[in-house]
């Protein structure tokens, strides 16, 4: 630095002051215009479905469109029910949900206890296999397993909705390592009290990953309303059939001269628990899928 | 170019809105920084030294009270528009970037007059690079270097567009002790070649005193005293400071002014000529202190060190207020450990009065 | 003693997910390899007690079927298109959300609505959007009663309505339906997952960009596109693998036909041929194509992992 020291320039601060108060105001109506513009293009699709529910059908079919409905149509609600048998999709898909999480969670659960508290052999090697298969895409066992629960004569049973999918090698993973985060000294303390290894893991670790036990059965609530694939596949009559199913062979057409209103109904209602479910337990749904990158 | 802190003051409000616990992190702070001196922000974690830095950088705003640089009122100006250099605590070097594009990133951003072609601005960060000997690392990526390189690439950063305010908060505290004593030379030197008005914050009062033009001791957001810090070591405003600065730091004792006479216990140590009558606490340099068979002060020996020129006393004092009384004589002066006692008289202009309440300093005339 | 107790014990807690997975997962590995080298497979003549030929003759068919390579097309269109749009715009909606702080939760709460949503249920509500009740050719009584929304707010600009998905609709005006709607799907994850690396880039970075005086643009590029790459690059690659298995939001607009009512199939993907393949009892066929489909699941990832290990920066 022995040359000519050259600092930066004055500068005009009342202009700055100026300059930077009015780039300031633009910036922030630029950046919450852009976010409305695009919570409202989000939001849209929902407004639509309920307005348009609440329509009567002549009232959907006007070539100017109505932004609220003239008359509100509750009827609608009711017709869905019955023409889509609501009320038997609710209840089968409500019984696989339940029964298929309950189990899948104490398989997880002792599974992830397994990995993460037990010594055995070759345990390294199983559970790197184990994510291995995370991998492959599940359509590549679908097609085997559509053979087998034929052969098992499980075709059009609960048991085929409910079996095949009860691990989830993704939701073993996540415990595990929630498991892994409690201290090792908690359950020498116990073996020490001579609790038993069950004992410990139903008294201790269970409530102490109960977060994370919460987010599962939420998502896996979720996969149980929302499937359709594989319910398709295997047990698409009309006792046990699943309510995506339902909904969608209720409504085969999708374009042209559909009863829309009713349509629309049925979509809310099929729609709306999830969105409850949304509502008191966003945090826990939230959080578990920002880990898991998949949808239901 | 001057700096002027106007009645600064910042509130942080209070997190939860049920109890009342705002924090007054700095009051009423009126200072004018003169054009291109080295001001030491001295205190205690707490004090409010990093938010009045950081008022300065414009990166935190004032609750009150105004910022002026030179004559501009900058209050209201943001950080990108005030043109200063910053060098963080935590050095805030880009994660992604080689230490030569960290160093290039700031001559990058400038506009108008300043704008500079490319080569000039390779030419400036390899000169930035050699002031802080940084250049062999050019190309590394902060992970890949110490604690102490990284700082210097954050001061390079800093210093590379020659900012008209150079801010520096805690800039040695992650080097070792040689790499901080060769940096804060080097930055003193750098500020003096450069004229740059510098403000940096310490929490280590022999850093400020060091290199400092002056120093503004902080306590609880409140400023203490301010000065050249001689003149503030030489004479302290209140016991606050006079604790806070100097190694050793200064003994303290209880004391009591009777008829312009000070006494320690029972003995009268000093003449304070224009004191009132009052219960003081007594402040003594450990340089303050003169062996002397005759001396008022009785102090029972515990221990002597011997440090090259000079030989440290360790003694105790009922009447001090701290466990140890630790005095530094000249080593021509020998001293027996085994006789139990030592005597000392104190030199007037190395002992401070202070109010028992207050703390406030009592002046006395020094003969 | 212990350790053989622990060993026996682990076996036990292990037991009912391992049958589980060794019926369901490691044995349909197993089996849809063995099918894809089998000439011809069928389950049914399998059944009958046919011999199958070992040879690559179902992997040379797939490939040879121009429904195949329709579908391969589809996929790979649907990837190329909702991407990138659908990370663009979680990118800019996320660094967006992140720089405000009033209503910041309600936004980031709606972003985060078409999550929960069943995809074949919210397609219909589409299809409803994009719908033209009636006909543009029209008889007498069969003129256009509603254009739909789409199209009656391109009307209110002034264009001309478009047929998007209805009998004689073009190939491009159904791709585009789709591509909106799997962007509008694929949002929120996307949203997610950025926001919460932004809200995790120490804060001192952006205070050192500011005393630099950086420019918002420059902040944009240099600082935080860069320190948000990995999970920029963990978005674009569920992003991909996710695209290659799209099939619902198409049943969900479309319906079975996967295709508007005058061509149906035209918009049908790998995962539904495979489907197909499978409903017409060609397991075989089926199984080669889901074994291609893996491949070029593994390779796009791998790609992809190789570009982000030199773009992503740490």
């Amino acid at each position: 630095m022995a040359k000519e020291i050259v600092t930066m320039h004055a500068r005009n601060m009342r202009e700055i002051t100026g300059k930077q108060r009015i780039g300031k105001v633009l910036y922030t109506a630029g950046v919450y215009l852009f976010l409305l513009v695009m919570a409202a293009i989000v939001l849209f699709p929902f407004y639509w479905m309920i307005i348009s529910s609440l329509k009567s059908l002549d009232e959907y079919r006007m070539s100017t469109p109505t932004f609220w409905p003239k008359v509100v149509m509750l009827s609608n609600y009711a017709d869905a029910f019955t023409t889509a048998s609501l009320g038997r999709l609710f209840l089968n898909t409500m019984y696989v949900g339940v029964v298929s999480t309950i189990l899948s969670l104490v398989i997880t659960i002792i599974t992830a206890f397994a990995f993460a508290r037990l010594e055995f052999k070759g345990k390294e090697t199983m559970f790197a296999a184990l994510l291995a298969t995370m991998m492959i895409p599940g359509e590549l066992f679908t097609i085997t397993n559509y053979s087998t629960v034929t052969e098992l004569g499980w075709i059009n049973t609960y048991t085929v909705l409910i079996v095949p999918f009860l691990v989830s090698v993704f939701y073993i993973y996540l415990l595990r390592q929630n498991f892994l985060q409690i201290p090792n000294e908690l359950y020498l303390a116990a073996k020490v009290d001579g609790t038993s290894d069950f004992k410990y893991l139903w008294k201790v670790m269970v409530p102490l990953a109960l977060p994370t036990l919460i987010s599962i059965t939420i998502l896996k609530m979720m996969g149980a309303w929302n499937s359709y694939i594989w319910p398709r596949l295997v047990a698409n009559d009309d006792a046990h059939r699943m309510i995506t199913n339902g909904l969608r062979n209720a409504f085969t057409e999708t374009s042209g001269d559909v009863n829309y209103p009713v349509q629309m109904a049925a979509v809310a209602l099929v729609s709306a628990p999830l969105f409850l479910v949304f509502i008191f337990l966003r945090k826990y749904i939230m959080s578990g899928v920002s880990r898991s990158g998949i949808k239901g | 170019m001057k700096i002027v802190l106007q009645n600064l003051t910042k509130i942080f409000p209070s997190r939860n809105k049920k109890a009342n616990d705002e924090v007054i992190a700095v009051n009423n702070f009126d200072f004018e920084i003169p054009d291109g001196k080295l001001i030491g922000l001295l205190g205690p974690s707490g004090c409010g030294k990093s938010t009045t830095l950081y008022m300065i950088s414009g990166l935190q705003k004032p609750t009150s009270g105004r910022i002026f640089f030179g004559d501009d009122d900058v209050t209201e100006v943001s950080t990108e528009n005030r043109g200063i250099g910053l060098v963080f605590q935590n050095y805030a070097l880009y994660p992604h970037l080689t230490v030569k594009q960290n160093i290039l990133f700031p001559l990058q951003n400038l506009k108008g007059e300043d704008k500079m072609p490319k080569d000039k601005m390779l030419e400036r960060a390899h000169e930035a690079a050699r002031l802080v000997q940084i250049e062999e690392l050019m190309e590394r990526k902060p992970s890949e270097l110490s604690g102490g390189q990284q700082q210097r690439v954050a001061i390079a950063r800093a210093l590379v567009k020659m900012p008209r305010v150079l801010l520096l908060d805690e800039p040695l505290s992650n080097l070792d002790a040689r790499l901080r004593l060769q940096t804060r030379e080097e930055i003193r030197r750098i500020q003096k070649e450069t004229g740059i008005t510098t403000v940096f914050v310490t929490h280590d009062q022999e850093e400020a005193m060091s290199i400092s033009d002056m120093i503004v001791v902080m306590k609880t957001g409140i400023v203490q005293q301010i000065g050249a810090p001689q003149d503030v070591y030489d004479s302290p405003a209140n016991l606050f400071v006079a604790k806070f600065l100097g190694t050793p730091p200064i003994n303290v004792f209880e004391g009591v002014v009777k008829g312009e006479k000070l006494y320690i216990g029972e003995s009268a140590v000093l003449d304070v000529k224009g004191a009132a009558d009052q219960e003081v606490m007594v402040g003594v340099r450990p340089e303050g202190f003169v062996l002397d068979a005759k001396g008022a002060l009785e102090c029972k020996l515990s221990n002597v060190e011997v440090m090259g020129r000079d030989v440290s006393i360790v003694s105790t004092h009922p009447h001090s207020a701290n466990p140890m009384i630790r005095s530094i004589i000249d080593a021509d002066n020998k001293v027996d450990v085994n006789v139990g006692t030592v005597r000392f008289t104190l030199k007037a202009h190395k002992t401070f009065i202070f109010n028992k309440e207050t703390e406030e300093r009592i002046y006395f005339e020094v003969k | 003693m212990v350790e053989s107790k622990q060993q026996w014990k682990a076996w036990l807690y292990l037991s009912p997910a391992i049958v589980l997975l060794l019926v369901f997962t490691v044995w349909p590995i197993i089996n849809t390899v063995r099918m894809a080298f089998l000439e011809n497979y069928s389950g049914l003549k399998a059944a009958g007690g046919m011999v199958f030929e070992f040879g690559i003759g179902n992997f040379e068919k797939v490939i040879g079927y121009r429904r195949f390579v329709n579908c391969l097309k589809n996929t790979v269109l649907l990837c190329i298109w909702t991407v990138p749009v659908s990370t663009i715009l979680a990118l800019l909606i996320a660094v967006a959300l992140n720089s405000i702080k009033p209503l910041q939760k309600v936004l980031q709460t709606i972003f985060f609505l078409p999550y929960v949503t069943n995809s074949i249920a919210i397609g219909m509500v589409f299809a409803a959007m994009f719908n033209i009740v009636g006909s543009f050719y029209g008889t007498e009584n069969e003129i256009i009663v509603t254009a739909g929304i789409i199209n009656n707010v391109i009307q209110f600009f002034g264009g001309e309505p478009i047929n998007w998905i209805n009998y004689g609709s073009t190939y491009t005006a159904n791709m585009f339906v789709m591509v909106v709607y799997i962007v509008w799907n694929a949002l929120p994850f996307k949203i997610l997952v950025l926001l919460g690396g932004l809200q995790s880039i120490n804060k001192q970075y952006y205070d050192a960009a500011k005393v630099d005086s950086t420019p918002r643009r420059r902040i944009f590029t240099k600082i935080t596109v860069p320190l948000l790459s990995p999970m920029l690059a963990y978005v674009v690659i569920t992003g991909f693998i996710g695209g290659f298995k799209e099939y619902t939001s198409i049943v969900g607009i479309f319906g079975e036909k996967m295709g508007p009512p005058d061509d149906a199939g035209r918009l049908n993907t790998m995962v539904g041929f495979i489907y197909d393949a499978l409903s017409t009892n060609s397991q075989g066929r089926a199984s080669a194509a889901a074994l291609i489909l893996f491949g070029i699941i593994l390779v796009v990832t791998m790609i992809n992992m190789q570009v982000s290990k030199k773009r992503v920066h740490y």
